[in-house]
């Protein structure tokens, strides 16, 4: 239950980010589980309540603000807009009962690609203002800067896409990056399989595996079997490369005294300049707005792993006297997000949600 | 007392009968075989029959002390299972996996990598997530979670599992099999790291009944016999 406590302190959270010149916004709490599905995949079941509704089919009680948040600003098309919203988000807590399920969020978001590291900076400085009188520890990370890294391999299109696919998911992308870079050789059934293909067509292969069966056809069998044929004949990724991708995963720092390490990476991947160069700007935007990025704690990778797509930009505000618990504020940019929402119009987007429910009496 | 659960019918009751049997408890229908009731003779005990897919739930509330289902039904069921119930003994019957399976006629697929490449060609290919057809959803959701295998969609299936990909509402399985052979009629074959658990018979304490201290003694008196290996 939300108690009458934390709903006055999400309330005057609130009101901080209105009288900041954000405009209120509302979601809905009942949401068609369609949309969050198809952009979360399965997990989401195991994150969010369910429900039925006999004309909308499968509904799903609000996990968080993003998705809503983001389909309300596409609706009213409006763009720079800065956001800020108060409300209950749901979660159900299988794998530690005594977690909250449902709690408060007071969240803060930019709609404004003109100036990305202002808006980041801007909504960086303002959780964080929010949050001063509990003195909390801020993290931050760049997700930007592994997905750059990705794109700029030289390796196939496909290998690149496969990677960037599961940049959010650590342990698929680590076996990816064995297979790819030659650290793992093929197992024997699939070297048995490949030297089939230098001698059978892709086709014969597959019609002599078995009849037709379901929706995927021997076609679509026949087109993968000549991917992997080709997929077998490109080289491993250069091992130099390949150390630069575990170097981001494992960087620890601080934000500006990442900056040189990352320019020395980039002499192996020249691809990372462009996000390193935003890193920077960013930092010059937080300095700027009298934030310590020398002192400021900075991982790449950090935010990597939770359900959350952010791509660029991520930060943490947690306690240091409750080591365990959910951060008190989370943030970061989802620019990948709003384009798989928003079909055509993808829009740069920043945020961060805070947890009146964690902060416990104003020291 | 303590109440024990038994599945209420069939081979599954057949062998726990026996397993009890030959650890000195003999368990025993009483009246007709339409009465759902009966008796313990060796420990102070009471026998409850139930479905085998009523036990996982009737311990996780603590309505009996102790209870035999598969352990498939348990992990499925009950949400963190090891903090409601504790294993006391897999009973050796009861055998039967649950696995992934997908066409034959899948040539280029092995592996749950292959799986998860297929995923996304899938998506790309016919602007749906790939279907797996399944009852198991909490144990076939964690598992590709932790394998990391994405862009798939889990629905729902209650029985003839093993069709759904040839009537076109999946494209693969996941399901459970004893021997193979409904697979292999349907053209389906399991992945070679497709096992997501290897389920069978088990004897299960409830954390959360009211134990007794009569009640704990009778049990640890009885442990040593229920949990040495056979």
């Amino acid at each position: 239950m939300i108690s009458a406590a934390d709903r006055a302190r999400g309330e005057a959270l609130f009101e901080g980010l209105r009288a900041a010149g954000a405009t209120p916004v509302s979601a809905p709490i009942l949401l068609e589980a369609g949309p969050l599905l198809d952009l979360y995949g399965e997990d989401i079941r195991a994150r969010a309540f369910q429900t039925q509704d006999p004309a909308l089919g499968e509904m799903m009680l609000r996990p968080d603000f993003t998705v809503p948040v983001v389909r309300a600003h596409l609706e009213s098309g409006a763009t720079p807009a800065r956001y800020c919203y108060l409300g209950e988000v749901f979660r159900r807590q299988e794998d530690d009962p005594s977690r909250a399920r449902e709690y408060l969020q007071v969240g803060y978001e930019i709609f404004d690609g003109s100036d990305p590291a202002a808006a980041d900076a801007d909504v960086f400085a303002r959780i964080g203002e929010a949050l001063a009188p509990w003195s909390p520890v801020p993290a931050t990370g760049d997700l930007g800067l592994l997905i750059a890294a990705v794109e700029g391999l030289a390796t196939t299109p496909r290998r690149r896409a496969a990677l960037r696919r599961h940049i959010w998911r650590p342990t698929r992308f680590r076996r990816l990056t064995d297979r790819f870079t030659g650290r793992v050789a093929p197992d024997p059934d699939r070297a048995a399989l490949l030297a089939r293909l230098e001698h059978e067509t892709p086709e014969a292969i597959a019609a002599a595996a078995g009849p037709e069966a379901g929706l995927r056809s021997l076609d679509e069998v026949a087109a993968r079997l000549t991917a992997l044929a080709e997929d077998a004949r490109t080289p491993p990724i250069p091992a130099a490369e390949a150390d630069v991708l575990d170097r981001l995963l494992t960087l620890e720092g601080t934000m500006t005294g990442a900056l040189g390490p990352l320019r020395d990476l980039a002499t192996d991947l020249p691809a990372l300049r462009p996000a390193i160069d935003r890193l920077e700007a960013r930092a010059e935007a937080m300095a700027r707005r009298g934030l310590a990025v020398d002192t400021l704690p900075f991982a790449p990778a950090r935010g990597r792993s939770t359900l959350e797509y952010y791509d660029g930009f991520t930060f943490t505000f947690t306690t240091p006297d409750r080591p365990g618990e959910p951060p008190l504020a989370t943030g970061g940019r989802y620019d990948a997000l709003t384009a798989a929402l928003g079909g055509q119009g993808a829009i740069p987007a920043v945020g961060g949600v805070i947890r009146p429910g964690l902060l416990g009496e104003r020291p | 007392m303590i109440a024990l659960g038994v599945p209420s019918k069939g081979r599954l009751m057949e062998k726990t009968f026996d397993w009890f049997g030959a650890r000195g408890l003999t368990l025993s229908r009483s009246g007709s075989d339409r009465e759902y009731a009966g008796q313990v003779e060796g420990a102070e005990m009471r026998l409850v029959l139930l479905s085998a897919s009523e036990i996982p739930r009737e311990l996780a509330a603590g309505r009996i002390h102790l209870g035999v289902t598969g352990s498939d039904l348990v992990r499925e069921t009950l949400p963190a299972w090891e903090t409601r119930v504790e294993t006391l003994a897999p009973m050796g019957f009861g055998h039967a996996d649950l696995i992934l399976a997908v066409p034959m006629l899948w040539a280029d697929v092995d592996t749950l990598d292959d799986l998860d490449a297929v995923c996304a060609q899938f998506r790309a290919t016919h602007g749906h997530r790939l279907r797996i057809a399944t009852k198991y959803h909490r144990l076939v959701r964690e598992f590709l979670r932790r394998h990391g295998v994405a862009d798939y969609a889990l629905v729902d299936s209650q029985g003839a599992t093993e069709g759904t990909v040839r009537n076109c509402t999946a494209e693969a399985i996941a399901d459970i099999t004893s021997t193979g052979e409904t697979l292999r009629a349907n053209h389906l074959k399991i992945l070679r790291d497709g096992l997501i658990h290897a389920s069978e018979a088990t004897l299960f304490r409830a954390r959360q009944a009211p134990w007794t201290e009569q009640e704990d003694a009778v049990l640890a008196a009885l442990r040593p016999r229920l949990t040495a290996m056979s």
